[in-house]
């Protein structure tokens, strides 16, 4: 563990897995819808579902939706900010089966009507992980730059494309994990990098052959 | 690489002839691959957020369920009164350490240390400090460094976490901490600051974390006092030269050992002690009526 996961983070209260981690799961899905968000359906599992409104955990998610940090006074009045920035929202409880005790389903709908639909669960100290995108299994942290290809069958020849684009552009990859619905079904691609992922190269995968949708999560530069 | 042993850390300091803060910065600058000066900036930039977190108090502010608040401002008062025993810089810890504590809770900004549930202990016991002694801010930058090389040595063998070693791993590492960071701004030794901090944490081992309707606020507020004042005692033990006779790795482990024997309804999942008690019962009833609680699914 580093020095400073001892001492810090700066957040807001109450609990680092209920209440910045939740912040953070708002976040890295808004930075995976790619749009500002303008309609969310937020549900709650386990621990979140339970203790959730005592933890700010729902006020927490909205915040992340909104761009709001984990350290910022104004989480505890996102709802009012949502309200004036135009952005709608229902919560509720929900189970999800084999989900970590803290976990949240967002349906999010973006200004230009970019859908996505993730489960993502906090793992405590602030930590996170994206467990499904679009109903496939994912698992990953948010914490590097991250693409994610989905594919319309899963065939030879898709990793070889992304893996060879990613190549030509000098990005260089640090994991990669393959997912599939069914043998031959819908896959899905994670890869974390070490360095940004350009826009023009998402537009290009996009644009490939058999290439369902790119999303694509870079981190902002320190 | 972290340090693994306390024993690895003070040997490691002997050898470089370092002060133990230096010893235990040039080691995460090292591993983090951090500059020095960019480390220095992010410690002090908490240590001036745990002074602001002080000042953000307001006694009016209660917590969402509306269970916490009000405290850090009663104690004040009654001290102010004369009412109060121990003098005004002893109270002045129970005070910060409620303050910051109810902050937290009230979902203001706070500074995790090593938890958020933790962070009134180590502000409660430095402010104060700084304020009688004026201490100079670059000595408690120092005394910080101190602090977290000790938490992550804790983390390391152990567990910072109430999910997984019970409230001992959250306030009884913030204590630790603390009381080694008090050790080393009164001149203490490394062995010193290793003695405080074995005592801190035998002191508190066993600690269950029972949060009542899983909340952090009772009894998260209130132990956030005694990590304090458990902290300052046994810093000045240390300092006065009284010996640990365990030592400290030792201490760790056993901790952990305890954690891991402990039943998973003391382990912040809100069932046994305090959260099991009949009175504890009436109020999850009442935040479920005020739609604060759900029951599971």
């Amino acid at each position: 563990m580093k020095l400073f996961d001892i001492i810090g983070p700066v957040m807001i209260g109450p609990s680092s897995s209920h209440t910045a981690g939740a912040v953070k799961i708002g976040l890295v899905a808004r930075k995976l819808l790619g749009e500002t968000p303008v309609k969310a359906n937020i549900k709650l599992h386990g621990s979140f579902a339970m203790t959730g409104a005592g933890h700010g955990t729902d006020r927490a998610i909205v915040a992340g939706l909104l761009g709001i940090r984990p350290d910022d006074e104004r989480i505890p009045d996102s709802f009012d900010i949502a309200h004036k920035e135009g952005f709608s929202f229902d919560i509720d409880t929900t189970h999800i089966p084999n989900a970590h005790p803290n976990s949240t389903l967002l349906t999010l709908e973006g200004d230009h009507g970019k859908k996505l639909e993730i489960v993502a669960s906090s793992l405590g100290g602030g930590r996170i992980l994206v467990s499904r995108i679009d109903g496939i299994t994912t698992n990953f942290s948010g914490d590097e730059n991250t693409l994610i290809v989905h594919t319309h069958y899963d065939r030879p020849g898709h990793v070889a494309l992304v893996t060879a684009a990613l190549a030509k552009q000098g990005i260089n990859i640090a994991t990669m994990q393959l997912y599939r619905r069914s043998k031959g079904g819908q896959a899905v691609m994670v890869i974390e990098c070490d360095d940004p992922i350009p826009p023009e190269l998402v537009e290009k995968l996009t644009r490939m052959e058999g290439i369902l949708k790119v999303t694509y999560l870079n981190q902002e530069k320190k | 690489m972290a340090f693994q042993s306390v024993k690895q850390l003070l040997e490691r300091a002997a050898s470089e002839n370092r002060p133990l803060w230096e010893t235990i910065l040039e080691d995460d600058i090292h591993s983090q691959n951090l500059k020095r000066e960019d480390s220095l900036n992010t410690m002090r930039y908490f240590w001036e957020a745990m002074k602001t977190s002080v000042e953000n108090y307001h006694p009016d502010d209660r917590s969402n369920s509306g269970l916490v608040g009000g405290d850090g401002e009663k104690v004040r008062q009654a001290n102010r009164r004369g009412i109060l025993f121990g003098g005004d810089f002893f109270n002045e810890v129970i005070t910060e350490a409620l303050k910051v504590s109810e902050c937290n809770a009230c979902m203001k900004r706070i500074v995790a240390m090593p938890t958020a549930g933790s962070c009134g202990v180590i502000p409660a016991v430095l402010v104060p400090l700084v304020k009688e002694r004026a201490i100079s801010d670059e000595s408690v930058i120092e005394a910080l460094y101190v602090a977290a090389g000790f938490g992550q040595i804790i983390a390391t063998r152990s567990s910072i976490s109430g999910a997984e070693g019970g409230c001992q791993a959250e306030v009884g590492t913030a204590s630790a901490m603390a009381a080694a960071a008090v050790t080393h701004l009164g001149g203490g030794t490394g062995l010193m600051c290793s003695y405080a901090c074995a005592m801190a944490l035998s002191n508190l081992m066993g600690l269950v974390c029972d949060p009542i309707a899983g909340l952090v606020e009772i009894p998260c507020v209130q132990r956030n006092v005694i990590g304090a004042v458990n902290a300052l005692s046994c810093a000045n033990m240390a300092l006065a030269g009284v010996e640990h006779k365990i030592p400290a790795d030792e201490v760790i482990d056993a901790m952990r050992a305890v954690g891991d024997s402990m039943s998973s309804d003391l382990k912040e999942t809100a069932r046994g002690g305090l959260a099991g008690t009949p009175t504890a019962r009436i109020i999850v009833r009442e935040l479920i009526r005020k739609n604060q609680f759900h029951s599971e699914h």
